[in-house]
């Protein structure tokens, strides 16, 4: 009988615990924070889709010891993925290596998107089941990643990476790592 | 001065729920008559007090007063007569008012529905009530005061979220509140026996209507919501695991839990001790969700301006009314006695199993929701929960639910044997094994099973009513005189039961629904789920507070035109935020839905979704909520007739 109490008065204390915190500025339920973020990339490999050339996580880290790489998730059928289509080329256009993973996308799809909004990336890998997306800890599409020279996740956006993300975060994140 | 009206009737209301609670608790204690008397009456006098203050609220929306805080923050003077007024309950501070006044519309209808309860009884129970609506009251007044004015007073109010600007939305609120909160009388119920230290059927008897309502409504609300998700967001889902629409579920779960074991401690005083468990379990989800969604703990959509000094005070709320019952909970419930025995394949058997597999449900949903801050707080590590969790969790412990559902009602009380009822509804199981076998050809195993599982449901459900009405058996005329004769309680549950099953083919439909993302320039046309789609204009439009882009698409089935449909991407200069009006055309068998998207280069982005028997997950819950409705209208449980019924109508 005294079961129910215990777990109601187990959660309140955790409930507690978490408004404590949260006042101290310690946990933000809202942040999308990413686990690997100061870890090194998982391990994985994936087949490239349709002509490009997939890559794994080997790959990925030899690439990534000469020059950091920016690995992008995105799919043909997410709008914000288009917004960002502008940016990524301008990125790619400064010689900064863009690696993509097309996620939950097949190669038709996928091919006439980038035929109508440009094809800013070097290598793509095809995530056509998800899998890998989940190591990785993606929210949802489109999410980057910024990988420096020791394989290592610097710098992560969740969302669409806008004008004033790339000049307040990446900018820095890159100078840090270069 | 109406706004300071408005906060003296607030404040008048949290009074009389202090007097009410302490009266009704102390006098019942004492057994003053006098005392207990005097409740229904404060009772009434509390809502009309927050009618007053709810009245005053819409005044001050209405008549653009923006020397109210509340006002500023969430109207503007160019919004829509009909947001105005809604828009008082789309906001934290006018949604706790909300919340106080519904609870007092529930203890106003025990005290004038509950002349014929016992005296003590109906004091210990407004008296709980009474208390419960004080804390929320202090919590409105204290922390977030709808009437707190600003000075100087702005000249236009900043406007509402667009996304709420809605009518489905608008009412979406007061009706999930009202089940929720509603969900307070059987608490109080459970409370005031648990306090007496007796249950009996006449207990049983007067919870279930109370449970049923609010049921009703909380399955309403819950549908609502997840339609205005669908065709408001544009996203083409209608349900997502979204932390709040977890908090929603759970206490639907238990009370569909709560309102089938009611009938047990009613028909047969049996499983009493767990009735009030679950009386009480559902009050404190319907609570816990509010505090998860106030506080900010749990991420999600429905962003409400979170605040932790707020969540530390709902936190405190809960710990004194969801602890204190529990408390009393452990030390009272030993006493309450059982009653009926009963072997485990029978009516109360059914529903024990319908319990225990509701209860793991619900047990699924809440590790589903709090696993995430759980993990973070003691692991320190930052997860997310998404929807394969909870379709792979839920979905093992759904199936058998369903499979049980139909057969249930067809078991008698005390001792069964599963034989005969098979035999009773072996053309449906039949029916139901063709159409999965048909289904599974070209389909997945899972929806397969899914339209298996909703044929057994529907067809199985109206079993009960072949079986009593003789129906195909017994000339026609004897069948209808006999289905005259049915107790509504029967054709309720069985409506109630087919409707789940209506909505299970509903969710099953998605399985089969199609959509595509085209970019399309004017008079381009595309094949899309076996429809032609030509987009034939883009115009600008405007609205009272939005300027709009619509576009025009023109759908032909094989050649033969269908329909016109007009979705818009809306821009709401006061918010800088874009909302994208979707265009649905339904002929209840599937949905066309068109989204318009982002514009570029002369080309739109469109979205052309074919979603296969979509309507039928809310006409399901519809008729979940017909089921109830009708349970509600019969005569046995209809407080007052409850002993000549039983006479009239031999169950």
């Amino acid at each position: 009988m005294l079961a129910p109490l215990g777990l109601a008065a187990a959660a309140g204390l955790a409930f507690w615990k978490m408004l404590d915190r949260m006042a101290a500025g310690k946990f933000d339920p809202h942040a999308l924070d990413n686990p690997l973020v100061g870890k090194q990339v998982p391990d994985f490999s994936l087949t490239g889709l349709g002509k490009a050339k997939g890559f794994g996580a080997a790959d990925l880290k030899q690439a990534a010891a000469a020059k950091p790489v920016l690995v992008n998730f995105y799919a043909s059928w997410c709008i914000p993925c288009a917004e960002e289509a502008d940016i990524l080329a301008s990125l790619a256009a400064e010689g900064i290596p863009i690696w993509a993973v097309a996620y939950k996308d097949t190669e038709a799809a996928s091919g006439e998107f980038l035929n109508r909004y440009g094809n800013p990336y070097a290598r793509i890998a095809n995530d056509a089941a998800g899998r890998v997306a989940i190591d990785w800890g993606v929210y949802g599409v489109p999410e980057s990643f910024l990988i420096d020279r020791s394989g290592i996740v610097r710098w992560h956006l969740a969302g669409p990476l806008t004008e004033d993300s790339v000049r307040s975060e990446l900018r820095p994140a890159l100078r840090a790592i270069a | 001065m109406i706004p300071e009206l408005g906060n003296f009737a607030l404040a008048l209301g949290c009074c009389l729920a202090l007097a009410q609670g302490f009266i009704g608790i102390y006098g019942a204690w004492r057994r003053d008559s006098r005392l207990m008397a005097a409740t229904p009456g404060l009772a009434i006098g509390q809502f009309l007090a927050l009618a007053a203050s709810a009245a005053a609220l819409a005044w001050a929306a209405t008549h653009d007063d923006f020397s109210v805080l509340n006002i500023v923050q969430n109207s503007a003077a160019a919004k829509p007569l009909l947001y105005k007024i809604t828009g008082t309950w789309g906001n934290h501070e006018g949604s706790i008012l909300l919340w106080g006044l519904v609870l007092a519309i529930c203890g106003a209808a025990v005290a004038l529905a509950g002349g014929n309860l016992p005296t003590a009884l109906r004091a210990r129970v407004l008296g709980v009530l009474g208390g419960t609506s004080c804390g929320f009251l202090l919590f409105a007044l204290t922390t977030s005061n709808p009437f707190a004015r600003i000075w100087p007073p702005a000249a236009d109010g900043q406007g509402m979220n667009p996304l709420l600007q809605d009518p489905g939305l608008a009412f979406h609120p007061p009706i999930l509140y009202t089940g929720y909160v509603g969900f307070a009388v059987p608490f109080a119920f459970a409370v005031a026996a648990l306090l007496e230290g007796r249950i009996d059927a006449a207990w049983g008897r007067w919870v279930r209507p109370w449970a049923l309502v609010s049921w009703c409504f909380l399955t309403c609300g819950i549908a609502l919501g997840s339609w205005w998700a669908y065709y408001e967001l544009g996203w083409g889902g209608y349900w997502f695991w979204d932390p709040v629409e977890n908090a929603s579920l759970m206490p639907w779960l238990t009370g569909t839990a709560l309102v089938h074991s009611a009938i047990v401690v009613e028909k047969r005083e049996s499983l009493k001790i767990w009735t009030v468990l679950l009386a009480i379990g559902t009050f404190s989800l319907s609570l816990s969700g509010t505090f998860l969604v106030r506080s900010g703990i749990l991420n999600s959509v429905h962003a409400f301006a979170s605040d932790p000094a707020r969540g530390i005070f709902i936190l405190a709320l809960l710990a004194l009314v969801i602890g204190g019952s529990l408390l009393l909970f452990a030390l009272r419930a030993p006493r309450l006695a059982s009653g009926g025995i009963f072997a485990p394949i029978s009516r109360e058997g059914a529903i024990v199993l319908n319990n225990i597999l509701l209860c793991s449900i619900c047990a699924v949903v809440v590790v589903g929701t709090m696993y995430p801050p759980f993990c973070d707080l003691l692991l320190g590590e930052k997860i997310s929960v998404g929807a394969p969790f909870f379709n792979a969790a839920v979905l093992p412990l759904a199936i058998p639910v369903f499979a049980a559902m139909a057969v249930g009602p067809l078991l008698p009380w005390k001792r069964a044997r599963l034989w005969p009822v098979v035999q009773h509804a072996w053309w449906a199981a039949l029916i139901a094994v063709v159409i999965a076998g048909a289904c599974s050809i070209g389909m997945k195993i899972l929806p397969a099973l899914a339209f298996g599982l909703s044929a057994w449901l529907i067809l199985g459900s109206f079993a009960e009513v072949v079986e009593r009405t003789l129906l195909f058996r017994a000339p026609v005329a004897s069948s209808f005189r006999r289905a005259r004769g049915l107790p509504v309680a029967v054709l309720g549950a069985a409506i109630a039961h087919a409707g789940m099953g209506v909505t299970v083919a509903g969710l099953a439909g998605a399985s089969l629904s199609t959509q595509k993302i085209v970019s399309a320039k004017v008079g381009d046309s595309f094949q899309s789920g076996g429809y032609e789609w030509t987009l034939m204009r883009l115009e600008d439009v405007d609205g009272p507070n939005y300027s709009s882009r619509m576009a025009t698409i023109y759908v032909k089935q094989d050649g033969v035109p269908l329909t016109l449909m007009y979705p818009s991407r809306r821009t709401f200069p006061l918010q800088h935020q874009t909302t994208y009006d979707v265009a649905i055309s339904t002929n209840f068998l599937r949905d066309l839905y068109a989204v318009l998207g982002e514009e570029r280069d002369g080309a739109a982005v469109l979205r052309l979704h074919v979603n296969v028997l979509a309507p039928w997950i809310w006409l399901g819950a519809g008729f979940m909520a017909l089921g109830g409705a009708l349970s509600l209208a019969d005569r046995r449980l209809r407080v007052g007739a409850p002993s000549r019924a039983r006479v009239a109508v031999p169950a």
